[in-house]
């Protein structure tokens, strides 16, 4: 009402002006001023009534309570707050981003997922119910069933489930629902799959007895009919399909199909509508390297999983790889490839990783050609590396715990940082002391390249040469 | 036994095998015992109180025309909250208040409003237009009658007024009913109700049946705060919440009367002080019984009472009461409720007596975060080297004690209120056309209560508590030392003159300027941050206590120091202005 009365003064103020002789020339041009509306009380008192508890402040208190209890791992306690939080159920305006069934739903599968003596047919009923609670969620509650069925180890019932889902309707389908009728189908494609597989193994089996019994062939078959038909429909949607695409792939190569195979394995990984996923790569090189495929495309293959993830356990078998090769520039990559992945900790570690590098500078060292690579690489590392690899302690460490690992570090290290270096002075001092031959091997075989060291650290520039 | 004659009203044939061989089930419900099929029937609640309530009688005049549809019979608005009052009244008897109150001052007060606001007791009730309109309304299925609010604006009502909360099945059904635009309720009149402009004439609501309440207790000058009041009613002693599943069967709430009755929060302190006022003002009541120094409500009585629950020395009680007589407050006629006189303050007892305890605490101990522990530590000093004579007052083992308590029991308190069952067993939806989707509902919520009630081990809440005055106790009976109601002042005080005075010497204001209290709703405004902690905390304390905020203590507080601190706050600002000058 203020609000209303201002304005009409202003108009009526505004109206006054343009009659007024007196008044400038020009405010007539202007529009009149509207002030924007102010609160109906000007002094709004703090009052009471924000903390006034009523049945949705007292839900959510109840809310952040659960959610306390279960970060806590409290399922006991949260179980309690649940029991009263359920009551919000009746007051569930589906406004809410998230609503109150679908906290119910969430909650209540966890708490009873971690109730280790809650029992299966506990867990049933309450999905069951879940179910009923709403039309758009009805699939994901299907499926998590499904999940918890086949954590279980029922799988029957999980196909049941998994069927039943596939036959329900309502309504006009959504692109969501759409989406997740999609999943639905996949997962039971999948569950025809590990079926098919089961009587896969028993056939061959009685093969070797040279027995074939021709029904449990034909039921194979039929198998593999329905889960293609599934796995294949889901794959197309761009996504992360892991498990669809391996079996898919194992169905196809079961039965000869490698051209559809490796045209699926290919779309799964080079599509670019697909998030990128290294996974995708790996598989395209598994299948590549069964089907014996040219060195080319294999190398490709790794190539982009080493952009992806340079840390990837592959990544030494792309290394050995590319050493053995006969050009440069592949060699050149390989270089690249190890050092990159001892960028990682999770490499830190891995005598084979650490060999592979060690056998690579030694190769290049001993050969004199290429030192520029080493020092490349180095360039960039120089400055973490001796404290992330080279450090007197993981010296020490290394030394103890694995002394072939040691070996390997103080090669690269008596190379990169030099005879002097930290690490290759502690470990080929031990070395030494205990009598290892090899460690006296590698002791003078570093003395005897320490120029190296200049070279590559750029200490003595003008012996660079190209 | 008991079943059976429960179940003997019911006797129609069972739909699957045609036996009549009831049982009842725990939830009310008939389930027939050959079969085991349940019914959606359940035991109509017999009270034959309410039929033969003559007060009722006198408002619908004649018999009750019972309807052959599911509708159960016409009742009006205002009979469900007579009934409501009656409960409530009947509760505060059984906690000890004396017989007189429902009888006599509820009632009256009760009749007194029907008939101020014409609904009974007078020529022509304003209920006989309504019981016009709704006989054309059951009459005929008219959708479209011109006179007709339409459903939109009586949503849009203000619910400032009252606690009108709209219930789930009601929202949700809102789409659906304004399409049918039928006006629906249980009650005859319940859709008028919430419709007619009523500024002159003071609607009933939920919140207004404490109001009542609390008007009756003080007329009789019960000893019972009204922050007791609204304590007991959360803590489930006086019928509030759900009050309407004692209705009679055949009082069927539908509708907009869930608007009315179906209360979805707890009711504030202001919002029923106020409304006790206005109802007080028109009701046209005259000036209330004396609240003299022998009354349970005189500040120097209540002080007794919360310097017990808060822990503290007996020996400050002689400091409220003089704090109390030096600014008056302990008078009859500014203690005394004189309704629709607006020029004087009207008195919250029980806040009061709480602010005159923390102005006493500033007087002896400041509360400036700083010289409360400097006095602390010297009683220590002296309590360890001297045992005779009782113990000094430590200010810091009583902070200790008394945050422990306290934190325990906020936290308690904090659990049970989001651990509240705010539902009832019975059901209630806006339309027929929801029943079974909410009765569905209500089922699952059965269901998943006793499936996670089994997990946590605890089936249902625990009973509710004794209905108690005091939320804390402390005892000098333990020997933990935590009571220190009998701990000595005397390394606070210094003898002058022969009289015993604080020995600290300095105060500090809460705020130099009080606000306008029309104007703005507060005399001050409190901002924790603001203020010392010590003294933060004696406001939490009786924050906890009275169950309200902070904030009102400490307007409370605000006006005692400036009656108190009249003279010299004048002076200075008045040196101030000529010294600026």
């Amino acid at each position: 009402m203020d609000s209303f009365l201002e304005e009409e003064e202003d108009e009526e103020a505004a109206v006054g002006r343009r009659r007024s002789p007196a008044a400038p020339a020009g405010s007539t041009l202007q529009p009149p001023l509207h002030l924007p509306f102010l609160p109906v009380l000007l002094h709004q008192p703090e009052s009471s009534h924000e903390h006034k508890l009523n049945f949705k402040k007292s839900k959510e208190a109840c809310l952040s309570y659960i959610q306390d209890a279960m970060l806590q791992k409290q399922w006991k306690r949260a179980a309690e707050f649940l029991t009263f939080y359920v009551e919000s159920l009746e007051k569930d305006y589906s406004r809410e981003p998230i609503s109150p069934s679908e906290m119910i739903w969430r909650i209540g599968t966890e708490i009873l997922c971690h109730r280790s003596h809650s029992s299966m047919k506990e867990f049933n009923c309450f999905m069951e119910q879940m179910k009923t609670l709403g039309v758009k969620r009805y699939l994901k509650v299907c499926l998590e069933h499904v999940f918890h069925l086949l954590c279980n180890g029922q799988i029957d019932e999980a196909y049941q489930n998994l069927s039943l889902a596939e036959s329900w309707r309502f309504g006009e389908q959504t692109a969501l629902q759409d989406k997740e009728m999609k999943l639905i189908q996949a997962y039971r494609g999948l569950l025809d799959y590990y079926s098919w597989s089961k009587q896969k193994n028993v056939l061959l089996e009685r093969g070797l007895d040279g027995f074939a019994d021709l029904s449990v062939e034909q039921e194979m078959h039929s198998c593999f009919r329905k889960a293609a038909v599934n796995l294949k429909e889901i794959i197309k949607i761009p996504g992360v399909w892991d498990l669809f695409v391996k079996c898919y792939v194992d169905l196809l190569e079961f039965y000869g199909d490698h051209n559809e195979a490796r045209q699926v394995l290919n779309e799964y990984a080079y599509n670019s509508k697909f998030p990128a996923n290294p996974n995708a790569h790996v598989y395209l090189y598994q299948f590549l390297k069964r089907q014996g495929e040219s060195k080319k495309s294999v190398v490709s293959a790794l190539k982009i999983l080493h952009d992806i993830v340079p840390s990837h356990e592959l990544m030494i078998d792309f290394n050995t790889m590319l050493q053995k090769s006969k050009k440069r520039k592949k060699r050149r990559l390989g270089l690249e490839v190890i050092f990159a992945a001892l960028d990682y900790a999770g490499w830190k570690e891995n005598v084979k990783a650490w060999s592979c590098l060690a056998r690579q500078v030694k190769q290049i060292v001993i050969s004199e050609k290429h030192l520029d690579w080493i020092k490349q690489e180095w360039n960039s590392r120089k400055d973490w590396w001796p404290a992330f690899h080279f450090s007197r302690y993981l010296a020490k460490r290394n030394w103890q715990e694995n002394k072939s690992l040691s070996y390997e570090k103080a090669l690269v290290a008596g190379i990169l940082l030099g005879k002097d270096g930290k690490y290759f002075k502690y470990v080929s001092h031990q070395g030494c002391k205990a009598q290892v031959k090899r460690f006296r091997i590698l002791k003078k075989f570093v003395n005897r390249h320490n120029p190296v060291y200049l070279r590559i650290s750029g200490l003595s520039d003008s012996s660079v040469q190209p | 036994m008991e079943e059976e004659e429960d179940t003997r009203d019911f006797n129609e044939r069972c739909a699957q095998c045609s036996e009549v061989n009831w049982g009842l089930t725990d939830g009310g419900r008939y389930y027939c015992r050959s079969c085991h099929n349940v019914t959606e029937r359940t035991r109509e609640v017999v009270n034959t109180d309410f039929m033969t309530n003559s007060r009722v009688q006198t408002i619908s005049k004649g018999s009750r025309k019972q309807e052959k549809t599911d509708r159960g019979c016409e009742w009006y608005v205002c009979e469900g909250f007579q009934l409501i009052l009656k409960k409530q009244a009947e509760a505060l008897e059984a906690l000890g208040v004396c017989p007189q109150m429902k009888d006599e001052v509820l009632y009256n007060f009760w009749r007194c409003y029907l008939q101020k606001s014409k609904q009974a007791y007078c020529n022509r009730p304003a209920g006989e237009t309504v019981k016009a309109l709704s006989v054309r309304e059951s009459s005929t299925d008219v959708d479209s009658e011109p006179e007709r609010p339409s459903l939109l604006h009586l949503l849009s009502l203000s619910e400032s007024e009252g606690d009108l909360q709209t219930d789930c099945s009601f929202a949700s059904s809102m789409s659906k009913v304004s399409e049918s635009t039928s006006i629906y309720s249980g009650s005859v009149d319940g859709s008028l109700y919430l419709m007619k402009n009523q500024k002159e004439k003071l609607r009933m609501t939920m919140p207004m049946t404490l109001s009542f309440c609390y008007m009756a207790l003080l007329w009789l000058r019960e000893p019972i705060t009204l922050s007791e009041l609204l304590r007991f009613v959360v803590e489930g002693h006086i019928p509030y919440l759900n009050v309407f599943q004692h209705f009679p069967e055949k009082m069927k709430l539908c509708g907009l009367d869930l608007k009315i009755f179906c209360v979805e929060s707890w009711p504030v302190y202001e919002e029923v002080y106020n409304k006790m006022l206005e109802l007080a003002a028109f009701l046209d009541l005259p000036r209330f019984p004396d609240i003299t120094d022998s009354c349970f409500l005189h500040p120097d009585m209540l002080c007794i009472k919360y310097l017990m629950e808060a822990n503290l020395p007996d020996e400050l009680h002689n400091w409220t009461c003089r704090v109390v007589k030096k600014i008056g407050i302990g008078e009859v006629d500014f203690l005394t409720l004189v309704p629709g006189n607006k020029s004087t303050r009207k008195v919250k007892y029980d806040i009061l007596a709480a602010a005159v305890i923390v102005v006493v605490l500033k007087l002896l101990f400041l509360l400036d975060d700083h010289y409360e522990w400097l006095l602390s530590d010297f009683a220590e000093e002296r309590n360890k080297n001297n045992k005779e004579g009782g113990l000094y007052f430590e200010f810091k083992k009583w902070y200790e004690v008394v945050k422990h308590s306290l934190d325990v029991e906020q936290k308690k308190l904090d659990e049970e209120r989001a651990k509240y069952l705010w539902r009832c067993e019975k059901p209630l939806f806006y339309s027929v056309k929801n029943k079974s989707r909410v009765l569905k509902r209500r089922q699952m919520v059965v269901n998943l209560q006793n499936q996670f009630g089994k997990l946590s081990g605890s089936v249902r809440r625990a009973e509710k508590p004794n209905p108690s005055s005091f939320q804390l106790r402390w005892s000098e009976e333990n020997t933990d030392g935590s009571c220190f109601h009998g701990h000595s002042l005397k390394g606070i005080l210094q003898e002058k003159c022969g009289l015993l005075t604080a020995m600290n010497p300095d105060y500090w204001l809460c705020t130099v300027k009080l606000c306008n209290e029309k104007l703005c709703g507060h005399l001050a405004h409190y901002r924790e941050v603001d203020f010392p902690q010590s003294y933060h905390f004696v406001l939490r304390l009786f924050s906890f206590l009275l169950r309200i905020q902070p904030s009102y203590i400490h307007d409370e507080v605000c006006m005692i120091e400036h009656k108190l601190f009249n003279k010299k706050l004048y002076k200075k600002l008045k040196y101030n202005t000529v010294l600026r000058k």
